[in-house]
């Protein structure tokens, strides 16, 4: 039987014409370009909203090599990954998974929130990880060697109290890690600043918000309040939301729906703003 | 339909006598307390003798001032504000004491004040204030009343009751207050000996006095920088101050000042401190030396956290290898509270408590001096459970406090059951063999029952995508093709696995009625229940129950969640003996909590009991035990687990409808019944 080797229903690859902003805090980038020279997975670890994509995306744009992401959840298997056989017309046609897709094209493949996914997506994430650097293809009876430019990022949120949403240890000692955490007020000021123009003062007073709200993490809140909420509110305190009504909306409401929670977290507000 | 008519001296008595009689030892007389009945209305009169009877069970005499000072309550206040001007003092009496029932009772006035729109009273906005003040230090702060604010470094001790022109004008200003308790604190208003840097005053008294309105100053100047939304209640806070401190103000402003600049002003103007403080209610006050014992503990506390977990981080970066010590580094910002930790150069993440002490450290030090990083040894250290909870006071060191339900009054004693765990110990083991032996053919038939429950593997047909072709499927889209339809595009099937995702907990009767007969089915139940259970996957614990009265409800861990059914689990059960009484509604919360605690889906609480709840003393074997059952399982319900309550019971009395009401239930007529019924209603359960 004659397959066809249609790879034009690929999903498409992301490439960085121009530089994402991203403010470098340690020596995150270094590493991250060290792992890329010597063909190492990466993994990252930290709390959402604090800058993980963009840093891949910067990542990819340095490097310049096209990104894939794919948002990891718990339907994801690891078909979803490799890919599938769709039918057109008279036959089949295979249809590169975005996992496929990124090792033929040398792209640096990010799977976000990686313990969301489905457990039978380790089975395609481990020989890539290590010296072999393989994507076994089951269906097609190919195995997909990763061209030097490949790599696999991928992030996970070690905040996630559930013992369901662990990383296994056979997984984890397979990447080098890079601890995020929230960048330092100043630095976060700045971000904040820069991604949504208000002034400096305000994005201080954001910033101390975040804080605030970070001390109440276990005690009602699972999470306190990402870098990414902070520029939600500053894109809305710069569309003329006046700034207590900016932080209910971006920041306290997002945050929970447990009522004692968000006056908790309104009073910490009302206090700055 | 009872009579409008008010009730004369004869009847009353004879009502008040129910309630009272067996009070000989007080020698109060009824007329002191019929009088003021007499001259009311029978619905004032019916209003007392009700709340009194509620009340008498607690205190006689809170009833005895509920009957004295209804009339006036109900004429003050109104119907609905005297009822809860009864439960306040009740609750009172729960959490303090019988004096401050009698206080709260008595201050009729005070309660109306607290009942008026625009007050709020600290009872109310505690909670609130709490998370707020745990937002702004990062660590808790307890909340407390006081005549005057002050605070001690770790309880902060507010107003009973605050009433501006508005509701939300009080909350603000009880907002304003913590924060300024915090304040002091967070800018070290105790971070010198205050006492000592005073003594040489002529009048050290007023000398503390004057700098308290300089601190109030000074973080009052602060906060506005800092917390600039605060910024008109903390203007208000401050309007009263005498003008003796004008000059006072600019250097206070100043960014860098500190509890130094307020006593080095003080000096210069000694002619000040001479004669006493302006009186201004809503300021602080300061106590250095609660202040000093508090801050003093907490370091020695936090250093040994801190160094505790210096010692866990080298343990885990060394791996047991015998290098040199590491050399150690800290880099703090004390404004920010933000510090790194270099072990060899190289920065490193402590572990979040250790991380939680440093920071409040470096509160109270300013610094992190570096003999705080030696690791500690091996010595064992305890938390004060700080931040967990409900911790048992010092007095009673319960494992854990839990809410009551009062049905008289509506409303919920507060941490007013004392929660103990044990350990189940000197059971025999053999038990578990010799239960096997007589049950084999019904162990093997529950075992077959249960494997067929198990998260098997499912194929999901007709799918775009999976490892096998699906026949079935592909038979159909040819024919659909050849007729000239669209064929559908699902050929494929795909295997998953359905994870049952659920954790049980059984909690099983050991009050002294279950003697014999009912505790033998009670250990068998669960014999079989665990053989069963081990062809599953789902998470179970099992913990037995017994009580003596609302200060020692004793729980016993049969199997925790994590253990496995083995040898130690089998010779708990056998241990499991009758003991005392059945207080169900701790037992309940208390598994509740574990339930919630489990990452799973879906949450089962079995209950196994014999009959309705009992407990000595009070009176838990009435209504009031049904309902505090209720309410415990209705709770439950609430936060997402499912009661189940089986319970033998020969009569089959029409209370269970009742209290089993939030729950489903089955009541057993025999006890031999119990054991297969457990596991079959389990599997009915969760299949």
């Amino acid at each position: 039987m004659n397959r066809p080797h249609l790879h034009a229903l690929a999903p498409e690859l992301e490439s960085f014409a121009a530089e994402p902003y991203y403010q470098p805090v340690a020596r995150e980038t270094e590493l991250f370009q060290a792992a890329a020279t010597k063909k190492l997975p990466v993994l990252l670890k930290g709390p959402t909203g604090c800058g993980k994509t963009r840093f891949v995306e910067y990542m990819a744009w340095k490097l310049g090599r096209p990104l894939v992401t794919v948002a990891c959840h718990d339907d994801l298997t690891s078909a979803d990954l490799v890919g599938r056989y769709l039918l057109a017309g008279e036959e089949t046609v295979w249809l590169d998974g975005p996992l496929t897709a990124a090792v033929r094209a040398g792209a640096i493949c990010y799977l976000d929130e990686v313990v969301e996914a489905r457990k039978d997506t380790t089975v395609v994430i481990h020989p890539l990880t290590d010296t072999r650097r393989v994507l076994p293809v089951e269906k097609r009876g190919e195995l997909v060697r990763a061209p030097d430019h490949f790599m696999l990022v991928v992030s996970y949120n070690p905040g996630y109290q559930s013992v369901l949403k662990e990383l296994k240890q056979s997984t984890r000692q397979r990447f080098i890690a890079l601890d995020f955490d929230y960048p330092p007020a100043e630095l976060e000021a700045a971000i904040v600043v820069r991604e949504t123009g208000i002034a400096n003062e305000l994005a201080a007073q954001l910033v101390k918000v975040a804080a605030l709200t970070r001390n109440l993490k276990g005690q009602g809140l699972d999470e306190g309040a990402s870098t990414r909420l902070l520029v939600h509110a500053g894109h809305l305190i710069a569309a003329g939301v006046p700034p207590r009504d900016a932080c209910a909306a971006a920041v306290g409401r997002a945050l929970s729906d447990d009522a004692d929670s968000v006056s908790a977290v309104d009073d910490l507000i009302r206090a700055v703003f | 339909m009872p009579s409008s008519e008010p009730l004369d001296r004869a009847a009353l008595g004879e009502r008040l006598d129910a309630i009272f009689s067996f009070d000989v030892s007080s020698g109060r007389n009824y007329d002191e307390l019929t009088e003021p009945l007499l001259a009311g209305e029978r619905a004032v009169q019916e209003f007392a003798l009700h709340w009194a009877k509620v009340a008498a069970p607690t205190h006689l005499e809170i009833a005895y001032l509920v009957v004295l000072l209804a009339p006036l309550a109900l004429d003050r206040l109104g119907r609905r504000d005297a009822e809860a001007w009864v439960v306040a003092a009740l609750d009172g009496f729960d959490r303090v004491g019988l004096r401050a029932a009698v206080m709260r009772l008595r201050d009729i006035e005070g309660f109306a004040r607290s009942a008026s729109p625009a007050a709020v009273s600290l009872d109310a906005i505690a909670p609130r204030l709490q998370r707020f003040l745990q937002g702004l230090a990062g660590r808790p702060l307890r909340v407390e009343a006081d005549a005057r604010p002050w605070t001690d470094t770790e309880t902060v001790y507010l107003p009973p009751l605050v009433e501006l022109a508005t509701r939300e004008a009080s909350a603000d200003r009880y907002l304003a207050l913590a924060a300024m308790l915090w304040a002091q604190g967070r800018w070290g208003t105790y971070a010198m000996d205050i006492d000592a840097a005073l003594a040489d005053f002529a009048r050290p008294d007023h000398a503390l006095d004057w700098l308290a309105l300089l601190e109030a100053l000074r973080l009052g100047a602060r906060l506005e920088r800092e917390l600039p939304g605060l910024r008109g209640e903390i203007a208000a806070l401050l309007a009263g101050l005498p003008p003796q401190l004008d000059t006072a103000r600019a250097a206070l402003a100043a960014p860098g000042a500190g509890v130094d600049d307020s006593i080095a002003w003080l000096r210069t103007h000694a002619e000040v401190a001479v004669s006493p403080a302006p009186t201004l209610e809503c300021l602080p006050t300061l106590h250095p030396a609660d202040a000093r014992e508090r801050r003093a503990a907490r370091i020695r506390e936090q250093s040994q956290v801190l160094r505790l977990s210096i010692a866990e981080l080298l343990e885990s970066l060394r791996a047991g290898q015998d290098d040199p010590p590491p050399e150690l580094e800290v880099d703090a910002d004390p404004e920010r509270l933000e510090l790194e930790v270099k072990i060899d150069g190289a920065s490193v993440t402590l572990p979040p408590e250790g991380l939680a002490a440093a920071q409040s450290l470096l509160q109270d030090l300013g610094e992190i001096a570096p003999e705080l990083l030696v690791p500690a040894g091996p010595a064992e250290w305890k938390g004060d459970g700080v931040g967990k909870g409900k911790p048992g006071t010092l007095e009673t060191r319960a494992d854990a406090l839990f809410d009551e339900w009062d049905y008289r009054r509506q409303a919920y004693r507060r941490q007013w059951c004392h929660v103990y765990l044990h350990a189940v110990g000197g059971g025999d083991e053999s038990y578990v063999l010799a239960v096997r032996a007589r049950h084999a053919p019904l162990i093997r038939q529950l075992r077959r029952r249960f494997e067929a429950m198990r998260g098997e593997d499912r194929v999901l047909r007709r799918q775009s995508d999976g490892q096998d072709v699906d026949m079935d499927a592909l038979v159909a889209a040819i024919a659909d093709r050849r007729g000239g339809a669209e064929p559908s595009p699902r050929l494929f099937c795909r295997r998953q696995r359905d994870e049952r995702s659920l954790a049980a907990v059984f909690l099983v009767d050991m009050s002294g009625s279950t003697q014999g007969w009912i505790n033998d089915a009670e250990r068998e139940a669960l014999v079989l229940l665990c053989e069963a259970l081990e062809m599953l996957d789902d998470r179970y614990a099992i913990w037995g129950f017994s009580g003596w009265t609302r200060t020692r409800s004793d729980l016993y861990r049969i199997k925790e969640f994590d253990e496995a059914y083995g040898t130690e689990v089998q010779a708990r059960i056998a241990a499991i003996q009758p003991r005392d009484y059945t207080r169900m509604g701790p037992p309940i919360r208390f598994v509740t909590e574990k339930l919630l605690a489990e990452p799973v889906r879906h949450r089962l609480l079995v209950t196994i009991s014999d009959g309705r709840p009992d407990d000595f003393g009070d009176d838990y074997r009435s209504d009031y035990g049904i309902e505090d059952t209720r309410q415990a399982l209705l709770e439950a319900r609430r936060a997402g687990v499912r009661p189940f309550c089986i319970t033998i019971d020969r009569q089959g009395a029409d209370y269970l409808k009742r209290m089993y009401g939030p729950a489903a239930y089955a009541v057993l007529d025999e006890v031999r019944k119990l054991p297969l019924k457990v596991a079959e209603i389990y599997r009915k359960l969760t299949i």
